[in-house]
């Protein structure tokens, strides 16, 4: 993190070469030996300034070694009086602390009143777009088509999507092909199965036959990995089940009045079930694939090329505000904040439930997992290549398919990667990563021959 | 005398079946199912429906309460998905004045056209008969998609329904405008505009706002529907933020004033259709 090192200090080398002084063999044994590691200079303030002076020494000083050396005989403090004279750094820090300017500063996010939005909700509460400058209304939509088209229209700027719908509305499934883009995902895991209180005997998939479930989309990670889960169970999911797409608002309803049997869904809507009494957690949804994607943050390819900067700033505020919900110890508040009418509008506890993962089951049990849900805001290519892998699975495309294409126009990682640099957080160095689902390893650069590999599918 | 008297008895009547059902419906609800046993740590996290047997559904007086919470503050804005019913309910209304009044302006006119012209009445018939039956929010899709604006779908949704009943009574009054009638005209020599807002206006006027006393009705059914569909403000939309909380009694009490807003608006037709009303 030579970035953030005190460009006055004679002791240190500004190329990233080895260790930042040369007197370690690695940058970790340095960041334990000296003060001035990353550690002191968390502050952003500081470390906004220190990026300014570095520019402007490395800038100056071309050559490291005369930098050091200058320093040496004139000492840090007149070299900085001097330096600024020539180069006012403080006004320099204060443009950049701004950012650019932003092309528009007012504007709508669309989302989902489910857990899965918290990063995009809890940022307007919690001042995480005041912070950058942006003044941003956060408006609940009723379900993922009204979404979609809503965004389409440009009646909201971005918006909380399903992770897959990025992708299906860039392919033109489902919709006219519009690109859109996948700046961040919002949650991993947080979904969960629940099932009628008068099937808690059927704990067994394969006694499932005939069940009507519901899911909140067609185009959604929650469709895919019931799918997923009933055939590895040797049940097809068209013809041995119904499988009905349903708003989440709608499904404890419908639940109750036993129009369905299950549900595989986002939360809260699995607890507010518990909470009434009405069913049961069968399992959590990273039970089948631990550390999932669910839902994103999206834009079109339209806002993100007219406006960078805002879309920058955006896309800020949402990775502050993931990587402030990503520790346990902040979730309770997060749970409050988002909890009332303008937002989930749902019970404080159920929220809490959710968010901390000490949760009633609904069989009388109280678990405790701490990572029921969570957020991780890097879109990782390769989640995009399992998904399109599923739609193709399931018939819901056809013919040849430019997996990792579209995975990269689709999933932006690389604006994923500066942002959580830039809000303390370690991004990954790669793109794609292999995972396996119910045990079974997927591995992103054979995409055809996974979907062979499935007995049951629609091809 | 003996009128007020039927009216004084007839609305003793009514109160006595409200207190009935009013009755029926507390006792109904009332008193809890047999309380499970259950951990009080798990107890803490779970419902009061599923810890004390406690019915889903609300007590009348639960209604009444959360009724008088919402007309002490039905002004109070809290951010853009939190506000109060009165605001909500002017969303509402404006809508449907607005794409109400925007089918009146097409109706009226084409209504007349219909009914003076048994060309048109003809040429038009296959089209309206098609499009009539249609639910009007099967456009919204449509709507979204073509106008690109989720308010303006909603008003054209409103327009699309009120179109019709309007649109039908128009060209059924005007054609059966007495034949007498328009016969005196002609041999008084009364030209056409003249004789269409003299002779045929006064004489349709009956037909033509039943037919919209008829729209508005429908135009209130349906921005429920819409405004639950697309969402964003309206009573609608409070109806379906309210489900979405699994609260029946703030669905219950917004229903209460969806039927009073109704009935004020159709009374207000009632009024205009006994102003244009005639005897023969």
């Amino acid at each position: 993190m030579a970035m953030f090192r005190n460009p006055f200090d004679h002791r240190f080398r500004l190329s990233s070469k080895g260790c930042s002084c040369g007197q370690h063999s690695s940058e970790a044994e340095h960041a334990a030996a000296t003060a001035d590691g990353l550690a002191a200079t968390s502050d952003e303030a500081l470390r906004l300034r220190r990026s300014v002076e570095n520019a402007v020494m490395r800038a100056l000083f071309p050559v490291d070694e005369q930098r050091r050396n200058f320093l040496k005989v004139v000492g840090a403090s007149t070299a900085y009086a001097a330096i600024n004279t020539l180069f006012p750094i403080a006004a320099a820090t204060d443009v950049l602390a701004q950012g650019a300017p932003l092309e528009k500063k007012d504007l709508k996010v669309g989302f989902i009143p489910i857990t899965c939005a918290t990063p995009i909700i809890m940022a307007a509460p919690m001042g995480f777009y005041a912070k950058q400058g942006l003044n941003v209304e956060v408006i609940k939509t009723a379900g993922w088509a009204v979404v979609r088209d809503k965004t389409l229209n440009k009646e909201y700027d971005a918006a909380h999507m399903l992770s897959p719908m990025p992708l299906a509305i860039s392919l033109g499934v489902g919709s006219n092909a519009i690109p859109y883009t996948m700046p961040a995902v919002e949650n991993i895991n947080g979904q969960a199965i629940t099932l009628a209180m008068k099937h808690k005997d059927k704990r067994d998939p394969k006694s499932w036959k005939g069940f009507k479930f519901a899911v909140p989309f067609d185009y959604s990670m929650h469709n895919y990995l019931l799918r997923y889960y009933l055939a590895e169970a040797g049940l097809d999911p068209d013809t041995d089940v119904q499988i009905r797409s349903v708003p989440p608002p709608e499904m404890v309803a419908n639940l109750r009045a036993d129009n369905i049997d299950g549900f595989l869904a986002p939360d809260p809507v699995n607890q507010r079930a518990v909470f009434d009494g009405v069913g049961f957690i069968h399992m959590l949804s990273k039970e089948i694939w631990d550390g999932h994607p669910c839902c994103a943050f999206a834009a079109s390819k339209e806002f993100v090329t007219t406006y960078p900067n805002t879309y920058s700033a955006l896309l800020k505020a949402i990775i502050e505000a993931t990587a402030f919900a990503t520790k346990t110890e902040n979730r309770k508040q997060i749970a409050e904040a988002i909890a009332p009418a303008n937002y989930l509008n749902q019970p404080v506890t159920v929220v809490e439930q959710v968010l901390t993962g000490t949760y009633a089951d609904g069989l009388g049990q109280i678990k405790r997992d701490a990572k029921r849900i969570d957020f991780d805001p890097f879109p990782w290519e390769s989640f995009a290549v399992w998904i399109l892998t599923q739609m193709k699975r399931w018939g819901q495309i056809k013919g040849d398919v430019d997996y990792a294409g579209v995975a990269k126009q689709v999933f932006l990682a690389t604006d994923a990667t500066r942002l959580m640099k830039e809000a303390g957080l370690t991004p990954p160095t790669a793109t794609t990563k292999t995972f396996s689902v119910m045990g079974k390893v997927f591995d992103p650069a054979k995409p055809e021959e996974y979907i062979a590999s499935f007995p049951i599918k629609r091809i | 005398m003996r009128q007020t008297s039927l009216r004084l008895r007839a609305g003793i009547v009514s109160l006595a079946i409200l207190l009935i059902f009013g009755l029926a419906w507390h006792l109904a609800v009332s008193g809890t199912g047999p309380a499970q046993q259950m951990d009080p740590e798990y107890a803490k996290l779970m419902g009061q429906t599923a810890v004390q047997g406690k019915s889903a559904m609300p007590g009348p007086l639960d209604v009444l309460g959360k009724i008088w919470s919402h007309l002490k503050e039905p002004f109070y804005d809290r951010g853009p998905n939190d506000k109060g019913i009165g605001i909500q309910l002017t969303y509402s209304i404006g809508r449907v004045l607005v794409g109400y009044g925007l089918a009146m302006l097409v109706a009226l006119p084409l209504g007349f056209l219909i009914g003076m012209s048994p060309l048109m009445a003809r040429a038009l018939d296959p089209f309206i008969q098609i499009m009539k039956p249609v639910s009007p929010l099967a456009w919204m899709p449509l709507a979204l998609y073509t106008i690109k604006d989720s308010s303006i779908s909603s008003i054209f949704v409103i327009f699309i329904c009120s179109l019709w009943p309007m649109l039908i009574n128009t060209a059924f009054g005007v054609s059966s405008v007495r034949k007498e009638w328009l016969n005196v005209a002609r041999t008084l020599e009364v030209g056409p505009i003249r004789r269409a807002f003299t002779v045929i206006l006064p004489a349709a006027a009956p037909t033509i706002v039943t037919g919209m006393r008829i729209s508005i009705g429908i135009a209130w059914l349906v921005i429920v529907a819409a405004e639950m569909l697309v969402g964003g403000t309206g009573i609608g939309y409070f109806v379906w933020n309210e489900w979405n909380n699994l609260s029946i009694t703030n669905v219950i009490t917004s229903i209460l004033v969806i039927g009073l807003v109704g009935m004020i608006l159709d009374q207000a037709l009632a009024r205009v259709a006994r102003a244009v009303s005639f005897p023969e």
